[in-house]
């Protein structure tokens, strides 16, 4: 089974995040990293290749840099990397990064393609169901398990109201939570044998994606301003002396509460 | 400018961030149509008139009865091509975020997401996206046509206009590829009293509890008040309480009247997924804990003496 996994740097989690002023992006000039939502769409791909044997590919779209971000893919396991990075490809919403992730993902051909969670630079949550549509690939979401078995997908995932219990043949389209598993660090020996994978970039041009339907050009929203949020109102601090229980008793009947 | 506005519904009821936002889209534009797909849901469009629409649209069909997204995709991308729509909203939940996904592809049109607010500048609609951990507020617009939204769940309120709305039924059929993901078994709560997401009070538990039979003391206090429990990311990967009340960026985003924090910490995990409560109530017995900066009453003390008496004095407040 031939498994794509999609993943995308994100500015490393300990260095301070900020928003461009000029350019109401976020600055992402600083060191990358691997989406950490991401690592368990990977773990997941892995894990079911090396049970019934197959391939695991990373496809990313980002800046040239982020072959380095990806190269912990390829540490972690994962056979190869391709990069979408492309200078007109900056910028992206979600309507242009899907036209640019499916058409890398339609040269894949996988039978299974799997996110993770969420970006954790824009806490976006929706990706996959775009690019399952312009796939044409029927999607499962939230994904708590997944069982791969006679060419079907059976996903146990997480909603409002409890568990669903969703198929899908194959090929699909499967979005993992963090729930499903816990990813792997890559061993010393990964990550020497990461330098040898193969790792492909490739240009819009190669995809047959027009500069203008990627990046800012391709986006169908707008950032217009930053502003600062409203502030909180008062916050009242007491030590519990005994009374607390009928401080917060008489607190919640003034606020009309209860 | 026509707006839709996608009405989700579980268990024969409309969802409240589904009606909130279609309250909100009413007051923005005269001509707000809202749109039911499912199974038996034409007895719902009464439900959303009342809370704004002139129109509703009833996609009614048994195959259409599993809450999956990409049946609705077409459902929905048919309607707004032939309506004209230029405006489609949606009341965020795991459902319909996939949903309105999926018809920005399909139709190229933008999709800003976890929205708090929506407004109109002239003809613009201007949304306010909360970014980097909620420290900062981003305003965004659209640059194509479908404009597509997702609200944050619990951030807009249904008001009860008392309008009626005209019922037109739509062509619910779907195609074939949409139709490939089938539900084998469909959720149902799990837990007694309301949804979390659709609770006026939250009484949640955090690490500070010490131990996964002390959730009992956050139960009671939440049945005393009538509302619903939550928990913590790191309570719920610990196994002491299960993952559907999980509330936090992995969570659930709920924005109740009031919420009651029970020796949680604040961390940001959790802050973005409860900071829209009404009013936060905090009990930690760390004075340093970072939840006793953005909530309303803090207390400093332990809660396995606070938690039962509190219990006790709501009990008994509710039996006068």
């Amino acid at each position: 089974m031939k498994v794509a996994v999609c993943v995308k740097e994100v500015p490393e989690s300990s260095a301070p995040r900020r928003i461009d002023p000029t350019t109401l992006r976020l600055d992402r000039s600083g060191e990358g990293t691997l989406n950490p939502w991401d690592l368990s769409a990977l773990e997941e791909g892995l894990r079911l290749v090396e049970a019934g044997g197959g391939e695991v590919v990373a496809v990313s779209m980002g800046p040239e840099r982020a072959a380095a971000s990806l190269r912990k893919a390829l540490a972690m396991g994962a056979d190869r990397a391709v990069l979408v990075a492309d200078d007109a490809a900056a910028g992206a919403d979600l309507v242009a990064t899907s036209r640019v992730l499916a058409k890398a993902l339609e040269r894949e051909g996988a039978d299974l393609v799997l996110f993770g969670q969420q970006g954790s630079d824009s806490d976006g949550a929706v990706l996959w169901a775009a690019v399952a549509d312009r796939l044409r690939l029927p999607l499962i979401s939230q994904a708590a398990t997944l069982e791969i078995a006679d060419g079907k997908a059976t996903v146990r995932r997480q909603t409002e109201y409890g568990y669903d219990v969703i198929q899908a043949p194959l090929p699909c389209v499967v979005a993992v939570s963090d729930a499903i598993n816990e990813p792997r660090y890559p061993s010393l020996k990964g990550i020497m044998g990461a330098k040898k994978k193969p790792q492909e970039t490739i240009a819009l041009g190669e995809l047959g994606v027009p500069a203008d339907e990627a990046g800012e050009a391709g986006s169908g929203t707008v950032v217009r301003e930053l502003k600062q949020p409203p502030p909180r109102g008062e916050t009242l601090v007491i030590e519990d002396d005994g009374s607390a229980a009928q401080r917060i008793a008489d607190y919640l009947a003034e606020q009309k509460l209860v | 400018m026509p707006t839709l506005v996608f009405t989700e519904h579980h268990d024969g009821e409309p969802l409240r961030p589904s009606l909130g936002v279609l309250s909100k889209a009413a007051t923005l534009w005269d001509d707000t149509a809202a749109v039911l797909v499912g199974s038996d849901v034409a007895p719902l469009a009464e439900r959303a008139g009342a809370a704004g629409a002139k129109t509703v649209y009833v996609a009614d069909d048994p195959a259409l009865g599993d809450p999956l997204p990409q049946p609705r995709v077409d459902v929905l991308a048919r309607l707004v091509a032939d309506k004209g729509f230029d405006t489609v909203l949606f009341g965020a939940s795991v459902l319909a975020s996939d949903v309105a996904a999926g018809l920005a592809a399909r139709l190229e049109g933008g999709l800003n997401w976890d929205l708090v607010d929506l407004r109109l500048d002239g003809d613009d609609l201007v949304g306010t996206r909360p970014a980097l951990q909620d420290t900062i507020h981003v305003d965004v617009g659209w640059s194509s046509t479908p404009q597509i939204a997702l609200v944050r769940s619990g951030t807009l309120e249904p008001v009860e206009t008392g309008g009626t709305a005209s019922v037109e039924e739509i062509d619910a059929s779907v195609d074939d590829w949409s139709r490939a993901a089938t539900m084998a078994e469909q959720a149902r709560a799990e837990s007694e009293g309301p949804s979390i997401e659709e609770a006026e009070v939250i009484v949640a538990g955090g690490r500070g509890l010490g131990k996964p039979e002390n959730f009992a003391l956050v139960e009671e206090l939440a049945k005393a008040l009538g509302g619903a429990v939550g928990a913590t990311r790191a309570v719920v990967d610990a196994g002491w309480y299960p993952y559907a009340s999980q509330v936090g960026q992995t969570g659930k985003t709920v924005s109740p009247k009031l919420y009651i924090a029970c020796g949680i910490s604040g961390a940001i995990q959790h802050k973005v997924g409860m900071q829209n409560a009404g009013t936060i109530v905090a009990i930690n017995k760390d004075r340093n804990a970072p939840i006793f900066d953005f909530c309303d009453l803090g207390v400093v003390g332990d809660l396995h003496e606070i938690l039962p008496k509190l219990t006790e004095l709501m009990r008994s407040r509710r039996g006068a």
